[in-house]
């Protein structure tokens, strides 16, 4: 990591995460360049060019399309996990949520009332979903980790009995709707498009809003934004009403992609989300990161699913392959902190 | 901080358990709680439905939830010192495959397989270990990523395989449920035998009180000599070996080996560790209060299957009970304020809930 050491001014007394808005140019420019989202996003084009260049099929047609529509049910999640991470909570209930909406949204649909109801009321059920999340955690200021893993069990049985072994097919939903999952605007697909709008809002939510700031504060030290006077409950709430939302809105982005719901649907992906933050730079222990991070991590993610194979590894290992990342990318995180801590402590003997 | 506040706390806490009678005392513990909820479960299951107490429901009530009762038991002792394993389910997917492939493709005697086996959980255990213990990275990161890595290298290993065919004298051993006669659930010995070596090493060694000591504050628990680092290592060392074994167990009791096995169990030992009471924040939780836990949702599984319930009605309960069991203890401190006249702050983290922290000065 050479470019660490590429500062021109004289080495800054504090590590650059997270960037201050309205810095000058050349703090940005050193900001970026030290960032974790860089580091991943550099791996994230080396992946691809080497896969283009060992198949030429990839950045072509459908395989381009579907490299940039898988990611955005992900990118989605993870940028509601970004938001929960980062006020040192967890949602493990994500993927349930998703399952729950994805079905609600094919009902509503199958049931006879346009595709804008159906996706209203998909996020209006995944921010009721969140809310009940954020109201047991905030209030009954209990651990997010226990809280989460009850409800996505709850969420999901509550799936499995409405929905039985019961599916809503293509067939059900409005043809519009499903247009929606391969509708492109000059190639990119739309929901992929969808997705990069609501992960810029949250984002910049993050960066420059007084809200957004809070929430750092809360992850850095809820007890002392609590006497600070931060309203810690209202945010952590917020944060998970969020969550479920985006969940909601990541159901219908699966139901409009695949144009088919069962009770199964979202399995899984709730580690997924998570893992795409912590590979993003966001840390677990909250207070730090970004949702850019995270979004690259959930590219990240979804195309090594395509490369492995091209480059000649069994997609069996794919699962280890994710694995591995996420220790490098945490191993990482404890390295440079501690190379910052060092720097700290230099400097402070040099200006004693 | 001063001395002053905290006095003041302790005092007030200590007379508020000690000045109820003994016997509240004992009702108002977590692990009675659990346990008297497991008692109403047992008897309702055994008077209302029927074949609840044959000894092909023994077999299934514990067979099938072995797993989840064995790895509660080293959990409990991760999650108390303040840490977490997410990555169980995937070392017993993990030791699995190695066993079949051991067996199948090395030609191993089937006893060295299973050592290879057990000692390939142990290895697990230990990158999560160093990785926790030495690197100093948390828990919860560290075993998301081995959960994936795991579980990846049970896949990459097995591919869509199925392995069987194993010795009918081991795999007999594994399924079978109960002694001749069907009085008596053998299937528990391990159980039995794991719970009380685990029993005695958290509640009655210097080990376990430096387990506790961690959890509550690992700052004092260093200065009282414990080796924090040896400790933990230990712990998912421990864990990752009892994740070896659950590995060969379910491989022998299903007869078959796939990639997918145990998927999402982690998350049912976590529920099953937490439901006994066992606080996620850590220093909190025992093991008797663990095992009425993990019987609980055992008792409740195997109840409401032969009742004819869905899984996901299960699913649902066990859940709910999960988040009722975090809120309940927030809830009754909030009902008997009111009852008071007054309404205390209390969380169910011990450090807050004593005193809120005071800029040191």
């Amino acid at each position: 990591m050479s470019t660490l050491d590429k500062t021109p001014t004289a080495p800054s007394p504090r590590p650059a995460r997270p960037a201050r808005a309205g810095s000058s140019v050349g703090q940005l420019a050193s900001d970026l360049l030290r960032s974790r989202e860089l580091a991943v996003l550099v791996v994230l084009l080396a992946l691809v060019v080497v896969a283009t260049i060992k198949s030429d099929g990839f950045l072509r047609g459908d395989s381009f399309r579907d490299l940039l529509l898988t990611p955005s049910i992900l990118l989605m999640l993870a940028a509601g996990q970004t938001l929960v991470i980062i006020t040192r909570n967890v949602d493990l209930s994500v993927g349930s949520t998703l399952g729950l909406c994805a079905y609600g949204a094919g009902e509503i649909m199958s049931a006879g009332h346009s595709p804008y109801v159906a996706v209203v009321g998909a996020v209006v059920l995944g921010a009721v979903l969140g809310a009940v999340n954020g109201t047991i955690i905030a209030f009954g200021r209990v651990p997010a980790l226990v809280v989460t893993l009850g409800t996505m069990l709850a969420f999901r049985g509550a799936l499995l009995h409405w929905a039985g072994s019961d599916r809503v097919n293509a067939a059900e939903m409005d043809p519009g709707f499903l247009d929606l999952g391969t509708a492109r605007i000059v190639t990119i697909p739309v929901l992929t498009i969808i997705a990069l709008v609501v992960v810029v809002g949250v984002g910049y939510y993050l960066r420059t809003s007084r809200g957004g700031r809070e929430l750092y504060a809360i992850g850095s030290d809820p007890d002392a934004a609590g006497l600070f006077g931060l309203p810690v409950r209202r945010r952590v709430l917020g944060a998970f009403v969020a969550s479920g939302a985006l969940a909601g809105l990541a159901g219908v982005f699966f139901a409009a992609r695949y144009g088919g719901v069962s009770s199964n649907a979202g399995e899984n992906i709730e580690l997924q989300a998570v893992a795409a933050a912590v590979i993003g730079g966001v840390a677990i222990f909250g207070g730090s990161g970004t949702v850019w991070g995270a979004a690259i991590g959930a590219f990240l993610l979804v195309t090594i699913d395509r490369v492995l194979p091209i480059l000649g590894v069994d997609d069996f290992y794919q699962q280890a392959v994710v694995g591995g990342l996420i220790l490098g990318a945490i191993v990482l995180d404890r390295f440079l902190a501690h190379r910052a801590e060092r720097r700290l402590a230099r400097d402070r003997e040099v200006t004693a | 901080m001063s001395t002053d506040t905290i006095e003041r706390a302790v005092d007030q806490r200590t007379y508020a358990s000690y000045a109820r009678p003994l016997l509240w005392r004992v009702i108002a513990t977590r692990e009675f709680a659990v346990l008297a909820l497991l008692v109403a479960v047992f008897l309702y299951s055994r008077s209302s439905i029927e074949g609840f107490d044959g000894p092909l429901t023994l077999y299934f009530l514990f067979g099938r939830s072995l797993p989840i009762m064995l790895l509660a038991l080293p959990m409990t002792l991760v999650i108390i010192t303040g840490e977490i394993d997410l990555s169980v389910a995937s070392t017993m997917a993990l030791t699995g495959a190695v066993l079949g492939i051991a067996f199948t493709e090395w030609d191993l005697p089937f006893v060295m397989a299973m050592v290879v086996a057990v000692g390939v959980g142990l290895a697990c255990g230990l990158l999560n270990g160093i990785l926790i213990a030495y690197v100093r990275l948390p828990s919860l990161a560290v075993t998301i990523g081995t959960l994936a890595l795991f579980r990846g290298l049970a896949e990459g290993f097995l591919g869509t395989d199925t392995i069987k065919g194993f010795p009918e004298k081991w795999t007999d051993l594994a399924k079978q449920a109960t002694s001749e006669g069907g009085s008596y659930p053998i299937v528990l010995i391990p159980f039995v035998v794991l719970a009380v070596a685990f029993g005695l090493l958290l509640h009655f060694s210097s080990f376990g009180r430096g387990v506790y000591e961690i959890g509550l504050n690992d700052e004092a628990a260093r200065f009282t000599g414990v080796d924090i680092a040896r400790t933990k290592l230990v712990l998912f060392m421990l864990t990752g070996a009892v994740a070896g074994l659950a590995g060969v167990y379910q491989a022998l009791y299903a007869g078959v080996i796939r990639s997918d096995s145990a998927i999402h169990l982690e998350l049912q030992v976590i529920a099953a560790v937490l439901l006994g009471g066992v606080s996620i924040f850590g220093g909190r939780g025992t093991l008797p209060g663990v095992i009425a836990g993990v019987l609980l949702i055992a008792v409740l599984n195997s109840a409401m299957r032969l009742d004819g319930v869905r899984d996901d009605v299960t699913d649902i309960i066990i859940g709910c009970l999960l988040v009722a069991s975090v809120i309940a203890p927030t809830l009754l401190t909030w009902v008997s304020g009111l009852a008071r006249g007054r309404v205390r702050r209390t969380t169910d983290h011990p450090s807050t809930a004593t005193a809120p922290p005071t800029p040191s000065k």
